[in-house]
């Protein structure tokens, strides 16, 4: 059998075509792997402007007294920097890869509903867009600003119409609003693709756990993202029509848009970290050399985090005065999340254990995000006991915190798999001395920005100060955190530079670059628009296996 | 690395998975409930909260009639969609014209309520907490009920142009799912509005 068969390229490859022809083909596609492709590229522009904006707090924040920007500027900074990278990095790159990776894994020539998928992308773009837009669109009033400035939280009352006039908070929700319709289109086509363009054989229990966690996924999106959608458009309801929902002087509550949000917020967590556990358990096994250990486990807590998930919320509200038994109640539920997630962390390091474990760049992160998304999970629980979350909530202990979770534990997992699943979208393997470059470099940028982050927080540094009083013990760690956060933005810089350089010098990375063992990498790099010539019949949860080892297929053992 | 191509054994019906539209339809019911539990949710969390008046009890009707028209809609859509089925295109088109009927009267019925609440009680969306939940909760709904309107507007066209045979019945079956969560939400907003709201 032969590859060429099948390596039927894109016809925008052909050479001679005229630039304003490829892009309208990009525009316009249905097609799930450059959709994939769109939320990626998407969503790296985004992290570099997030980025920038990380940068423009760190340096304000590296020295005590500093006037860097002005208060105003730096509201906005923290604002812009939440919202972009929780909605238009974090969620829009991992649809991207569920988009590109899911079809191919399980089978299918496409998603369910193409066009569906085309719209959900350019709803969240359209977010995206809205959301920046406010910069020359959000000065309804003189001297109310123009960029969102109310944090991510968007707390009431600040986004009332007294407290945040002008349409700078507009802005926000609308494209939160919008954006999160995109999301909800994307999940409810992950979930038909997966439950039904399955490829002959492909019963659930022989899905890639990749498969499996993204319907996890989306059915979390479905029923946590759609509590914000509501909560947006109470706020719209409030800021345009005179409503009440969050208006204190008319008996509204402030608190009930706290729960509201974090109904959403929460769940929003493992909603970008399942994804992330997907990455790893796809590239633990093939880099160990050994299937996957516990597959069924792992499905099963996977679920459970997502039952648990939904009853975790009010732990980002104990210091607003709850009674003893919702205190002890979330107490209980958030330390319960630690349980599936622990039997995860060791069936990771069951599938290394006794493995011949190669230590290429995609494992050295995926390792990475092991180790750190453990101590996460401490200062998770350590954060769940009310009575220390009464001392450190609203500290730069809980920023050092998720910020171990999203940047330690969700960025690296994505890291590795962009290292990983290159060679299949572009057919260029990404360079290993540059790899190990950004990892090592990244590496150190993390742990000295975030490990360092948690003691200004014990030392009672609050989370979005302007600025602080030298001699509080504050500074050295803060210079520090800041020189990290440079590091970090190097690592940045070298990671975009291997993903321009490889693609035009790097060698061909064939079908299958790493020996792995699902169907995406059955088909050539990158793969044709129909993915499948002929669609696949599979055995076992790992077909490549089977095919390369006829004479001892994984179907004789499940 | 040898270059290897997908296993090509291929077992004609060795699988039968659900109907992708049907799938998606529940999972879009599964997130619009989300979305109606958050608005049930704040509307009884504000019940008797309103620091003025009008209350609840001293405006609110009940509408019984056009809460029968619209739960007898979804009779009707059954209905008409099993007639599809069976090819009967005439009890078909017969049974979908009067779903947007009974859909119709019901809009009709939520309109004559509000502007009985405007003009005779002055309660509007920014008059107090109750207006606040109410029309936001009312409206979230008559907003579904006018989409679904449209949506089987669309199919009667397309019906009496000829267009709708028994080969499209799962896809007019995804529509009718739809008519029966707006149906079956309009029971909790009844409830919680009209009956325990009071």
């Amino acid at each position: 059998m032969s590859s060429d068969a099948v390596a039927i390229r894109y016809p925008a490859d052909a050479a001679g075509r005229p630039w304003v022809e490829t892009l309208h083909e990009w525009v316009t596609t249905v097609d799930h792997k450059r959709l994939g492709i769109l939320y990626i590229v998407f969503a790296l522009v985004f992290l570099v402007i997030g980025g920038i904006e990380a940068v423009v707090i760190r340096i304000q924040l590296m020295r005590p007294h500093s006037d860097f920007v002005s208060p105003q500027v730096f509201n906005r900074m923290f604002t812009m920097h939440g919202t972009t990278m929780i909605f238009f990095v974090a969620m829009p790159v991992l649809f991207g890869f569920a988009n590109y990776l899911v079809p191919l894994m399980i089978g299918a020539r496409d998603m369910a509903f193409p066009r569906l998928n085309a719209f959900s992308f350019w709803l969240t773009a359209l977010g995206g867009f809205l959301l920046y837009f406010s910069l020359v669109g959000g000065s309804g009033l003189y001297g109310a600003g123009n960029v969102p400035d109310v944090g991510w939280w968007a707390y009431a009352p600040l986004t009332a119409r007294a407290f945040s006039p002008g349409n700078s908070s507009d802005y926000w929700t609308i494209s939160v609003l919008v954006s999160g319709f995109g999301s909800i289109g994307t999940s409810i086509n992950l979930i038909a693709t997966i439950l039904c363009m399955r490829c002959p054989g492909m019963k659930l229990g022989r899905m890639p756990l990749l498969a499996w966690l993204n319907l996890v996924m989306s059915s979390i999106v479905l029923i946590a993202l759609t509590p914000l959608s509501a909560a947006q458009i109470m706020l719209l309801v409030d800021r345009y029509l005179g409503g009440h929902f969050f208006d204190t002087q008319a008996g509204g509550s402030a608190a009930i848009w706290m729960h509201f949000f974090w109904i959403f917020g929460h769940p929003e967590v493992y909603i970008l970290i399942i994804p992330c556990f997907a990455f790893v358990s796809e590239i633990v096994p093939v880099f160990s050399r050994k299937p996957i250990f516990g597959y069924p486990v792992m499905v099963g807590a996977t679920v459970c985090i997502a039952f648990v998930s939904m009853s975790v919320w009010a732990h980002h509200m104990f210091t607003i005065g709850m009674n003893s038994y919702s205190n002890a109640f979330f107490t209980l539920t958030s330390m319960v999340v630690g349980i599936p997630t622990g039997i995860k962390i060791f069936n990771w390091l069951g599938t290394m254990w006794g493995g011949k474990v190669l230590l290429k760049v995609p494992m050295l992160f995926c390792i990475g995000f092991l180790f750190q998304f453990l101590i996460a999970g401490l200062t998770g629980v350590m954060l769940a006991v009310s009575p220390f979350d009464w001392q450190l909530s609203g500290s730069y202990f809980v920023v050092a915190h998720f910020h171990y979770v999203i940047v330690g534990g969700i960025l690296f997992a994505l890291f590795g798999a962009f290292y990983y699943w290159y060679p299949k979208m572009t057919g260029k393997m990404l360079n290993e001395t540059i790899g190990k470059v950004h990892f090592w470099l990244f590496l150190i940028g993390f742990h000295l920005t975030f490990d360092l982050m948690h003691i200004p927080g014990i030392l009672g540094m609050p989370r979005r100060i302007y600025t602080y009083e030298p001699g509080r013990g504050w500074d050295t760690w803060n210079l520090l955190v800041s020189v990290g956060a440079f590091i970090q933005g190097i690592a940045i810089l070298v990671f975009v530079w291997n993903l321009v350089f490889s693609y035009f010098k790097a060698p061909k990375a064939g079908n299958d670059p790493w020996d792995a063992w699902t169907l995406e990498w059955s088909v050539s790099s990158p793969p044709p628009v129909y993915n499948f010539a002929v669609i696949p019949t599979v055995e076992s949860r790992r077909p490549l296996w089977d095919l390369k080892h006829p004479e001892d297929p994984d179907s004789h053992y499940e | 690395m040898s270059a290897i191509t997908a296993p090509i054994v291929q077992q004609p019906g060795a699988s039968s998975l659900p109907y992708r539209g049907k799938v998606a339809m529940a999972c879009l019911i599964i997130a619009e409930s989300a979305i109606f539990t958050i608005f049930v949710v704040a509307y009884l969390f504000y019940l008797g909260k309103s620091l003025t008046g009008p209350t609840p009890r001293e405006v609110l009707e009940t509408p019984i009639f056009f809460t029968i028209c619209l739960l007898s809609s979804s009779l009707t859509v059954h209905f008409a969609s099993r007639s599809l089925e069976r090819g009967k295109h005439g009890a078909f088109l017969g049974l979908w014209f009067l779903t947007i009927v009974l859909g119709g009267l019901f809009l009709f019925g939520t309109g004559q309520e509000w502007h009985r609440l405007i003009y005779e009680h002055g309660l509007t969306i920014s008059t107090n907490l109750f207006g606040t939940t109410y029309y936001s909760l009312v409206g979230l709904h008559a907003t579904h009920v006018t989409v679904g309107l449209l949506m089987l507007t669309v199919v009667l066209l397309f019906g009496l142009a000829g267009r709708v045979g028994p080969e499209q019945s799962a896809r007019v079956d995804v529509l009718s799912m739809y008519w029966h969560f707006v149906d079956a939400v309009w029971v909790v907003v009844f409830c919680v509005v009209y009956i325990l709201g009071r």
